[in-house]
């Protein structure tokens, strides 16, 4: 007789834990009510990680309390997008209040979820006008459908950086400007021992290596991702089987697939003095203005110069552009001192000196229009590429998604596929990849 | 009357006592199960239902997400393929290379303490060193490895960064690791009788005959836990896989990247991974319990299949 009233017991017990579910999952919700001048301390999360951008970033930081002395900011670094999507999801006091990404990829899923709030309100009733402030690249890769849940905190251009010495030493005067002058000055600079081994490579198509994500090398050709419904088109883009051709061809000249990606095997980490480039077994290699100053610090052993990405042969006339990314700080939507948090995205995203400095600092392309201009930016020409490349009209940032970077990832693995030889008929291929990024779109949509 | 009346409620009354009692001695087992086990499986059926992002309230959504896994996503078949093909191979190598280094401890008769603890000692490594170890070890263009192998004139496969390789790359270092099976058969094989072993040679059997006929029904029970254990942890393998496809992909993982798992060419992601992946990073939380449920059932059927051919094997005496 107790046993069917234990399971019946047991049973409510497991249902009534199962309604429980969504009350305890769902995140605490913030508040924009607060007086920012009253006295508050705010939790800023960023993801700078070596010991000169973290000195930046708290110098940064220490200006803005010295401005506003009733708030004070608790700094965490080294924050990955992973670590920060979660905690604001879960919520609670623990939440940081203040944002920051070093991706613009997840800018749509920010906005589209609630996560990062709107920050048009706090622009207009300080009297922003963002339209003035920011390039429109750059405000088109921080807002999604309307929605501005993010602002650049400075920004990242992508060119090529190439080995004067080994140029001079195959005999080539200047850096490439199309991809066919790549491809033969690739062939040009590479080398090999009396085995047969590489000891150089004249540019590493590979798209595993540092950051040859295809994306960014696919903004050479001016790419359009999604139709106007918002669906994928790269099957439908002339561009894309362009730039997979270009690709395989720039890997058969060099040795193929096989041997190039051994001999990747043998490079080291990226931001380390092992970094190919630095060692030299890179010729030329597509990086971001930052890579400038890690050189300089390294004391690189040859002489290197910077240029923008070659672009196609029959856009010459749109060479100059490059891939635009950059880091994007936003308010977190638990944050319950949302007006004092708005303080600190402001100054560290619209005042001037303040953006100059930090981009001096961490040798970042600045993210507003007056600090581009500013006359105490930077001089050193091989950083000026970089500004050059941020401003001119081709350049192009990737477009935000409601599921963040996912479209970008699928790219990534069908790219590596095709490099390894894998996709024998690119047409159905990229038929079969539209057909994912969709379905993987309508997953993420409510 | 009244004497007859007593007596059912004071038995009552006693067996009322012993229930609760009972139920305080389970309460903490109960507590346990219903926090860790019960309420995470339904939460986990629920969500499968939903649409949820883990900001915006749920929304039910039927079947989509069942469909989106089983029918839309590519790398569901590979992750499962995988997941699989480690289940057969890694737990058959581990339990035969287990039960093998078993016997061989029990079997030196000189330093026996010095070759235990050097099988011993591997299993102790962290699984994340133990991987980073390994993928350096193996790296085809600059590990110890390889140059070795080359210079005997072997051919030397490129190991992590091979697709046709890197499972059984994850199989060695499984097999590396291997002591804590070798503990558990150790143990099994000195408990084996010795005087069993006596009436064989008396009989007439040789050492085959002697494991046959002897010492593996001793083991069939040990060797069953051994099977089912890993089958279980198997379903679940994440940290190896994922350590070793990371790095040996060589990309650069900073705050901003996010890297599909499973290199080379998705031959070491696992149903795990993906799990993580879509539920924590990608945020799609009922996609994530789909898998997970998938993964449970097929675990609870091959573990009930292993389990019932396990019964058959106990001879009706014992």
């Amino acid at each position: 007789m107790p046993i069917p009233r234990l399971r019946i017991w047991l049973s409510t017990a497991l249902a009534g834990a199962g309604l429980l579910v969504p009350g305890c999952a769902n995140p605490g919700v913030g508040s924009a009510h607060d007086d920012p001048a009253e006295p508050v301390t705010l939790t800023f999360w960023h993801g700078w990680s070596t010991a000169g951008e973290r000195k930046a970033i708290d110098d940064s930081v220490a200006r803005f309390e010295k401005r506003h002395r009733n708030i004070t900011v608790e700094v965490v670094p080294n924050v990955t997008d992973e670590t920060m999507n979660q905690a604001l999801r879960a919520g609670g006091d623990d939440a940081p209040d203040v944002v920051s990404s070093f991706t613009t990829n997840n800018v749509g899923q920010y906005c589209s979820s609630g996560m990062w709030v709107d920050l048009d309100p706090f622009l207009k009733k300080t009297g922003v006008d963002k339209a003035k402030v920011f390039p429109k690249a750059f405000l088109d890769y921080t807002s999604y459908q309307g929605e501005q849940c993010a602002l650049p905190l400075l920004a990242d251009s992508y060119g090529l950086y190439y080995n004067k010495d080994a140029f001079k030493k195959a005999g080539i005067t200047r850096p490439p400007r199309t991809m066919s002058e790549l491809k033969r000055d690739a062939v040009k600079l590479t080398r090999r021992d009396g085995n047969g081994s590489y000891q150089q490579v004249g540019f590493m198509p590979d798209f595993r290596l540092y950051q040859n994500s295809p994306d960014r090398m696919f903004a050479q050709w001016g790419p359009t991702y999604f139709d106007a419904n918002g669906k994928s088109r790269l099957a439908d883009d002339p561009a894309s089987k362009e730039f997979f051709a270009t690709a395989r061809e720039l890997m058969g000249a060099q040795g193929g697939y096989r041997p190039l990606e051994k001999f990747r095997t043998t490079f080291g980490d990226e931001m380390s003095a092992q970094n190919a480039f630095l060692t030299q077994k890179l010729a030329m290699h597509m990086d971001g203005e930052w890579r400038g100053l890690m050189l300089r610090r390294a004391n690189a052993r040859f002489a290197w110069g910077t240029a923008p990405m070659p672009v196609p042969d029959d856009q010459a006339d749109t060479y100059g552009r490059g891939y635009l990314t950059g880091t994007v700080a936003g308010i977190a939507h638990s944050s319950r001192h949302q007006n004092a948090a708005w303080e600190l995205v402001r100054f560290l995203t619209v005042d001037t000196e303040q953006v100059v400095r930090f981009a001096n600092a961490i040798h970042n392309v600045p993210s507003t229009h007056a600090a581009l201009k500013s006359p105490r930016l930077d001089t050193d020409p091989t950083f000026r590429t970089f500004l050059d490349i941020a401003q001119n009209p081709h350049s192009v940032a990737l477009p935000p998604s409601v599921n963040g970077g996912q479209y970008v990832t699928a790219l990534q693995d069908f790219s590596y596929r095709v490099e390894a030889g894998q996709v024998r008929d690119l047409d159905a291929g990229l038929r079969g990849l539209d057909a994912q990024i969709d379905s993987d779109t309508l997953q993420s949509e409510n | 009357m009244a004497s007859t009346g007593l007596v059912p409620d004071a038995l009552r009354r006693k067996r009322t006592r012993e229930r609760l009692r009972t139920l305080g001695f389970l309460s903490p087992w109960l507590v346990g199960f219903s926090v860790f086990f019960g309420y995470p499986l339904i939460a986990t059926v629920y969500f499968s239902f939903v649409h949820y992002n883990q900001i915006e309230p749920p929304e039910f959504v039927g079947l989509r997400n069942w469909k989106y896994v089983l029918t839309q996503m590519p790398l569901f078949g590979p992750a499962l393929w995988n997941t699989l093909w480690l289940v057969v191979v890694m737990v058959a190598l581990r339990v035969l290379f287990g039960l093998g280094i078993g016997i061989l401890v029990t079997k030196i008769k000189s330093g026996p303490g010095l070759f235990r603890t050097a099988f011993y000692l591997p299993y102790l490594a962290p699984p994340v060193a133990a991987t980073v170890a390994f993928v350096f070890l193996l790296n085809p263009g600059t590990g110890p490895v390889n140059d070795i192998l080359g210079a005997v004139g072997l051919p030397a496969p490129s190991w992590f960064n091979d697709p046709g390789w890197a499972k059984p790359s994850l199989v060695m270092l499984s097999l590396w690791g291997i002591g804590d099976l070798m503990v558990i058969f150790m143990a099994a094989l000195l408990d084996v009788p010795r005087e069993q072993y006596e009436a064989a040679e008396l009989d007439g059997a040789g050492a085959w005959g002697k494991f046959r006929y002897v010492t593996w029904p001793f083991l069939t029970p040990i060797v069953m836990f051994a099977v089912v254990t890993g089958v279980v942890q198997t379903m679940q393998y994440y940290t190896q896989a994922l350590v070793a496809g990371k790095l040996a992909s060589g990309v650069s993982i900073g705050p901003g990247t996010v890297i599909q798992p499973g290199y080379p060419d998705h031959s070491t992601l696992t149903v795990p991974q993906l799990v993580y992946s879509l539920g924590f990073q990608n945020f799609n939380t009922g996609a994530a319990c789909v898998l997970s449920l998938v993964l449970f059932v097929i675990a609870m059927a091959v573990t009930t299949l292993l389990l019932r051919k396990r019964a058959g094997l106990i001879p009706a005496e014992d």
